[in-house]
């Protein structure tokens, strides 16, 4: 850690550092609350020029207005079910992956450890075309299956994240259980599930961020309006109504809450993993 | 040297044990089986398809070569799409990288607020592409856009951001750099665990605030910036989410990068042969690049693992595992 320094001895220095940081905070936040501003003026307020910074009336009913605007009940209730169900799948699927890299020895460990480091590095477009047909062929385009299915089996980045903690747990522990007469099923489930409480809320908090926000997938895998999630919705409101710039802006705003949440419960946790993944 | 030894004798005691060999197996399955599926076997399958003439409808058709030959000697988009992918991370990757490290230099120098800047600055990088792309579409708008609005208070008369192919790259580099947060977190996290002792001893050796970070940080965090350095070029190169929400890839593809003529030509144009062709190409240029970078790594990379100080903070995690395994 960097030692900080007394008020009084570095004053000069502590200043520039603060503006610094003052000129970046605006760079970062004040977009959101220009956005968020933005969505409670009136449709005068909002084109007028100059433009009026804070709204005269703080319209909270635009919210009202632009959530019945579109069927955007329907587009959260399938958000939530590909978020709910993935991150649930993705934090079993990654916990039980990172156990097996970790605790075993096995043929072929090496080679399979390293498809899926290396996994993490291919393009998008790459296999995105061939997964288009292969769900076309189930018959899977045009649900929500194609965005659920594939992401309820552990991602890599997931079991890098997760086996880069769990190296960091002595043999010992499992030996001793070992003596005690349990199963590799059990030593996973009693004693390590539970110690691995932190870094599973952070990768669940990472794929709620991700999952809630993909745009691409939902993009290419829906068609009819009643699949579209949030991120889609959102995105073809935007396109087809353009000029309704207080409903757009309401609705940006909603979007954007579920991640910022998250990303506040979580961001102790994030720290942790990261620092977890560093070493 | 105590604890590879006595990692190795666990090891060569579990060999020996041989229970169930399929039990690893087992427990790995869930990757693996999505590995192969969903990862693998399109990867295959679209090698195979990059040799093909394969519309959506009908039948595919063998054609060697011929794909890559047009893209190469044939199709002009192509190359410009390259030269601006390319512009754009040459551009995008150090700004990032800079900035980055600046910001999580000034919050591990603030003293108080870190957590406040940590997560101020972090914010932006969860918020989804889509909303990103509306929240700078507005601040960038031609007739009420605010930046344009404060721009004319220091006296410069702001471009037409989005509908001017000069500025359209600049602008999407502005928005993509509001999530430089990521970034700046692992870079952070990093500068936390240098030991402070260094400084205290660079301070006694009368070295300033510029020369600690030039002596000190700056070798340390090497593989730090290595590892940024190759995330966010391989990213930068996939950059197509935001260039497709925000400039649509116009005006007069100023802003079509690679990942969008990839997507054009395989869910628009309904080539899959071509487009997976266009793929290969992106996948062979990215394993390239990171190719040259971990090459070149090792003149500039230190990796001085004994000097970060880690072994008290293990020990704490053992004697807290050991605890919670008491508990069981």
């Amino acid at each position: 850690m960097i030692p900080t320094k007394k008020w009084s001895q570095f004053d000069k220095f502590r200043i520039v550092l603060f503006v610094g940081l003052i000129i970046f905070t605006i760079y970062f936040l004040g977009p959101i609350f220009w956005v968020l501003l933005t969505s409670i003026k009136s449709t005068a307020e909002v084109k007028t020029y100059p433009p009026q910074i804070f709204p005269s009336v703080w319209k909270w009913e635009n919210y009202v207005a632009a959530w019945n605007s579109q069927p955007f009940g329907v587009y959260l209730k399938n958000s939530l079910l590909i978020t709910i169900l993935t991150t649930v799948g993705q934090a079993i699927t990654s916990a039980l992956t990172a156990y097996g890299f970790t605790r075993f020895e096995f043929k072929g460990k090496g080679t399979l450890f390293f498809l899926l480091l290396a996994s993490m590095m291919l393009p998008w477009d790459v296999t995105v075309i061939p997964q288009y047909m292969l769900f076309n062929k189930l018959g899977w385009i045009n649900t929500l299956k194609p965005l659920i299915i594939p992401g309820m089996f552990a991602s890599a980045y997931n079991v890098f994240l997760l086996r880069q903690f769990l190296m960091n747990f002595p043999e010992a522990l499992v030996e001793s259980a070992r003596l005690d007469g349990a199963n590799e099923w059990q030593i996973f489930s009693r004693i390590y599930l539970p110690l691995m409480k932190a870094p599973l809320l952070l990768i669940s908090m990472l794929n709620i961020m991700t999952v809630w926000n993909d745009y691409l997938g939902p993009l290419i895998f829906l068609q009819d309006r009643s699949k579209y999630t949030m991120a889609l919705g959102l995105a073809s409101f935007q396109g087809v109504h353009s000029t309704n710039t207080i409903a757009i802006m309401a609705i940006t705003v909603l979007m954007m809450i579920p991640p910022i949440l998250a990303f506040l419960f979580a961001q102790r946790y994030i720290i942790d993993g990261l620092e977890g993944a560093i070493k | 040297m105590d604890e590879t030894n006595q990692n190795s004798f666990i090891n060569e005691k579990q060999k020996k044990r041989d229970y169930s060999k399929i039990v690893p197996y087992l427990f790995i399955s869930p990757w693996l089986f999505g590995f192969l599926v969903f990862t693998l076997g399109p990867l295959l399958l679209s090698l195979v398809m990059s040799f093909y003439n394969w519309p959506v409808i009908g039948e595919s058709t063998f054609v060697g070569l011929d794909n890559y030959i047009t893209m190469f000697t044939q199709d002009a988009q192509f190359w410009a799409s390259i030269k601006l992918t390319f512009k754009f991370a040459l551009i995008f990757v150090p700004l990032n990288l800079i900035i980055a490290l600046i910001l999580a230099l000034m919050i591990s120098r603030s003293g108080i607020g870190q957590t406040a800047f940590r997560v101020i600055f972090y914010i932006p990088s969860v918020v989804s592409g889509v909303a990103v792309a509306i929240i700078w579409g507005w601040i960038l708008d031609s007739n009420n856009g605010i930046l344009n609005y404060l721009l004319k208070f220091i006296g410069v008369d702001g471009p037409n951001w989005l509908q001017d192919s000069r500025w359209a790259l600049v602008a999407l580099i502005i928005a993509s750099a509001w999530g430089v947060g990521n970034m700046m977190l692992i870079f952070y996290t990093d500068i936390q665990t240098i030991p402070e002792e260094y400084y205290e001893a660079a301070r006694l050796d009368g070295a300033g605030t510029f020369r600690q970070f030039i002596d000190i940080t700056l070798p340390i965090i090497t593989p730090t910036i290595f590892f940024n350095l190759i995330t966010s070029t391989i990213g930068a190169l996939q950059q197509l989410e935001l260039a497709m929400l925000l400039t649509k890839g116009g005006p007069m593809k100023s802003t079509f990068f690679y990942g969008m003529y990839v997507y054009e030509n395989a869910f628009k144009h309904h080539k899959l042969g071509y487009s997976s062709a266009n793929a290969w190409i992106m996948f062979i240029v990215i394993m390239l690049l990171t190719a040259i970078i971990f090459k070149t790594s090792s003149a500039w990379v230190f990796y001085e693992n004994e000097v970060k100080g880690n072994k008290k903070k293990e020990k704490k995690k053992l004697s807290a595992v050991m605890k919670a395994g008491d508990k069981n």
